[in-house]
């Protein structure tokens, strides 16, 4: 009974990013009912959670962006850009794909750089100057691709990042064993930062969860990871974009959440003025995000060539607005300040999954596109009533 | 004795389990003044909210009677259409429309289905007059003065024949003459026949022109004082605010002793290349280590500027003169490097850029100094919580924990929060801007033994103050500014409100 008490008042607290992971659950359970268990069959996630890979990144980077009250309009075309020239590295001068990589990544963030200079330099509403970019890319991906056209890739180990799975080594019965190994680690590792989460906190004597709640908790994220893991390991297991994926969350995570760089940018995000006047220059947190937002656009640039195995010219079209939307159905808001990485990976999982479970039913693309503009409009007014309930 | 026009009976609300008014009975005679007073969080805006229809009918408890009839106002525009009409402390008005567009927003008069300017502007110039405002009703609000905007939302609210005009805090971001001006104001409107409410924390206006008096303390009514019994006075106010006596407003300090120059600047000036102007100007000022240095003047004078300019020039002023710090000639090019100097600045306008209102306590206290409590750019969330909850403690924040949004907080513990901030950076020299306005007599008084003990601790503090009485009780210097000049230099004992104001407005 006191523990249902307990469980009331935490999702009480917590109704905004609880609310996210309830919707998906009741997405993913309504189409495997619908579909007769084929949507939470091992192929259909694994297919799933690789076609969000390259907008689940864009969504990471937007995410401090919004948060810092701007917008980047470029990161599509940017990110189908930077594909062609991997392409074009790749097969007209080629290089290997472990020098490739390294150069479109940084390119991405010099990129980065130049919107972060237009907008925090020169004062440019980021609108503007992201739309500006992202015309000038669509130009540039047209110029690179003029001639050859769609351009594709020979390279095996450049086109795994996009198609290839983690090896397998053995299989147990059906299953993936390395797949299982690092599902297991993932496990491990979440256990062992909860513990010791948990031990910091009643070391210093603050109030924690009750045993028992945290039992509770432990036990379920790790079925969680358990399940998806079981899934994946039945098909081919995690695949390299994946574990890319996962990296990226992992380490936007800790940056927003435990370091000063990541307080400074939501304080930037709260309040300009007062950022400005605690000693926090908005112009340095400007540079940063819009550069790690380069660099993410070089990512889901890569990511998608590999996936395609090839650049086509028109890599990248409608990038930003998946990725904007995404973020939105997170929790990111409008008027900055607020928002969670973890929210907006959920949030591309959500609209990957209706995309995923209305093509399995055979649903009209016009009516997918409704559908998806209305999970949008609904989320965001969750977020907003919720919000009002508790100012 | 005048007729009732408005009586609240029994008015109970409550905000997701908080009790914020509990059985508030609040009677108004027609034709009078009356003062509606108590302090931060005591219930009053929220009072005026019922009233309004901000909060519709139905999310309160009890009975408004208006004008000798139930009223059960589900909006704002119901409560205007039967003559209530309601001025917030930051102003409602359209900064870049002109002041007739303000005054008749929302009302504008027409001539079948479309507006009719030029007599929207003959029916301007008669409810400036009104306000004995004159000003060209086709200039534009942003370049008006705080003083005469707040003349410009009366004469709107005149302009739909208000019975009832409600003030929430009229005076707060006026200066003494302004505030005269608009106190004037209201006995005229009184003597036309309009009945004024006003919220106000300045008890001296208070005294000067209510006719009763209400005062309100942790949502419940107090009691109801009526200047023609005499029985208004500042003692007994304070008695039903707090709830206790309290013997002096500015807590007295002992030994006062003063060591070397702390800060010194010579020749100081800053150029404002948006305004095109000067707006400080050969400046020379010196504060000693344990000294309180008042900066008197009026809006606008200077003030905000010059300590800005000291604090690393976040408005990007072209500066001339010398700053030394402790006796060392410094160059501080950011808030970044004032900081690191040990200056701390908290700012006048504490919502508009002095606190993060979306983020909780914890978060606004360490923003200034994150590098005390992480290591290698990773913050160590639980000291976070146990550093805010000490100055939760010491600075007697009111708040269930730190976890809570600011934004949420009342005004006196948004100001605490604000200052907790600046004394995590640790700072030799603090700057305080208006650090009591907006806030209530407690509060203040909390504030005030906050600044001696900081001061007996070996710190030094400016504080620029509107309020005289706030800066004679407080300070060991005085400057006073106008123009952006230093006009004079007093010492706390030679200093009085005459001669303040003569050096301010020379």
């Amino acid at each position: 009974m006191k523990l249902l008490k307990e469980a009331k008042s935490l999702i009480g607290v917590n109704i905004r990013d609880y609310g996210m992971y309830i919707a998906l659950f009741v997405i993913m359970l309504t189409f495997s009912i619908m579909t007769d268990g084929l949507f939470m069959s091992s192929r259909n996630i694994s297919n799933l959670i690789d076609a969000t890979g390259y907008i689940a990144v864009l969504a990471v980077g937007m995410t401090l962006v919004i948060v810092i009250r701007h917008i980047d309009l470029s990161v599509g075309f940017a990110a189908g850009f930077m594909g062609a020239i991997a392409a074009i590295l790749l097969t007209q001068f080629g290089m290997p794909f472990y020098i490739t990589i390294p150069i479109i990544l940084v390119l991405g963030m010099i990129i980065g750089l130049f919107n972060g200079f237009l907008v925090a330099h020169m004062g440019i509403p980021s609108f503007v100057a992201s739309l500006a970019a992202m015309l000038i890319f669509r130009g540039a991906l047209l110029q690179v691709t003029e001639k050859t056209g769609t351009i594709s890739i020979k390279d095996e180990h450049f086109n795994a990042i996009g198609n290839g799975f983690i090896p397998a080594i053995a299989k147990v019965g059906q299953l993936n064993l390395l797949s299982l190994i690092v599902g297991a680690l993932i496990i491990v590792l979440f256990i062992y930062f909860e513990f010791s989460k948990r031990r910091n906190k009643i070391k210093y004597h603050f109030e924690v969860i009750s045993n028992s709640m945290f039992a509770i908790k432990v036990l379920f994220v790790s079925a969680i990871i358990a399940y998806i893991t079981w899934i994946l390991a039945g098909y081919n297991g995690f695949s390299w974009t994946v574990i890319i994926v996962l990296i990226v969350v992992v380490i936007y995570h800790f940056l927003t959440t435990s370091t000063v760089i990541g307080r400074h940018i939501y304080a930037v995000g709260s309040n300009p003025e007062a950022a400005n006047l605690s000693g926090i220059s908005v112009k340095k947190i400007t540079y940063i995000v819009f550069c790690s937002m380069g660099l993410l656009s070089a990512l889901s640039g890569l990511l998608f060539t590999a996936r395609l195995q090839s650049a086509t010219t028109t890599a990248g079209t409608l990038f930003e607005l998946d990725a904007i939307a995404a973020a939105y159905v997170g929790g990111v808001s409008a008027a900055g300040g607020v928002g969670k990485v973890t929210g907006s990976i959920i949030g591309a999982i959500v609209m990957a999954s209706l995309s995923s479970g209305m093509n399995l039913l055979g649903v009209g693309i016009s009516y997918q596109y409704m559908i998806r503009g209305g999970v949008l409009a609904g989320a965001v007014i969750f977020d907003v009533m919720t919000r009002k309930q508790r100012a | 004795m005048n007729p009732t026009i408005l009586e609240m009976n029994n008015i109970s609300k409550e905000f997701t389990g908080v009790k914020a008014l509990t059985n508030v009975n609040f009677k108004v005679n027609k034709g009078e003044i009356h003062c509606l007073i108590g302090e931060n969080g005591a219930g009053k805006s929220t009072l005026m909210k019922v009233l309004s229809g901000v909060y519709p009918h139905g999310t309160y408890s009890g009975d408004i009677i208006f004008d000798g009839s139930v009223q059960t106002f589900s909006r704002i525009s119901d409560s205007v259409k039967t003559g209530i009409a309601i001025i917030y402390q930051e102003l409602a008005l359209f900064p870049d429309l002109t002041v007739y567009e303000n005054i008749f927003a929302g009302n504008e008069v027409k001539k079948g289905a479309l507006v009719d300017w030029n007599q929207t502007i003959v029916r301007a110039k008669e409810m400036l007059n009104k306000v004995k405002l004159n000003v060209n009703p086709e200039v534009l609000i942003k370049d008006l003065g705080v003083g005469k905007q707040q003349l410009v939302e009366i004469a709107k609210a005149l302009s739909k024949d208000v019975k009832l005009l409600i003030l929430d805090e009229p005076t707060a971001a006026l200066n003494e003459n302004d505030s005269e001006n608009l106190l004037q104001l209201l006995r005229e409107l009184k003597n036309q026949g309009i009945t004024s409410i006003m919220i106000s924390h300045k008890l001296k206006e208070v005294i000067a022109i209510a006719d009763q008096v209400t005062v309100l303390r942790d949502g419940r009514t107090i009691c109801t004082l009526d200047a023609s019994k005499n029985e208004v006075s500042e003692s007994v106010i304070i008695k039903n605010m707090v709830g206790r006596e309290i013997d002096d407003i500015y807590p007295k300090r002992n030994n006062k002793q003063f060591g070397d120059n702390v800060l010194e600047i010579q020749n100081w000036t800053a150029f404002d290349p948006k305004l095109g102007r000067e707006v400080v100007k050969d400046v020379n000022l010196h504060v000693k280590k344990g000294e309180i240095v008042g900066i008197a003047g009026l809006m606008g004078s200077g003030r905000t500027e010059l300590a800005q300019s000291i604090f690393g020039n976040p408005k990007f002023y072209k500066l001339r003169g010398e700053l030394l710090l402790e006796g060392a000639k410094r160059t501080l090019k950011n808030p970044k490097d004032a900081i690191k100097a040990g200056i701390a600045y908290v700012t006048e306008d504490r919502k508009g850029d002095g606190l993060f209102l979306i983020q909780d306590i914890k978060q606004n206290i360490s923003a200034a100094n994150l590098e005390m409590i992480s290591s290698k750019g990773i913050i160590n969330n639980n000291e976070e919580v146990k550093i805010s909850n000490e100055y939760k403690g010491s600075l007697n924040i009111k708040a269930p924990s730190v976890e809570q949004l600011v934004g949420n907080l009342s005004g006196g513990n948004q100001q605490k929060v604000s200052l907790g901030k600046w004394l995590f950076v640790n700072p030799t020299l603090l700057i305080l801007d208006e650090p009591t306005r907006g806030i209530d007599v407690g509060a203040k008084f909390e504030i005030y033994t906050i600044m001696n003990k900081l001061i007996s601790e070996g710190m030094s503090i400016i504080m620029i103050s509107s309020e005289l009485s706030e800066v004679l009780g407080m300070s060991d210097r005085v400057y006073v500014m106008a123009e952006g000049e230093i006009k004079g230099e007093l010492h706390a004992n030679e200093a009085d409100q005459e001669k303040i104001m003569k050096l301010a407005t020379q």
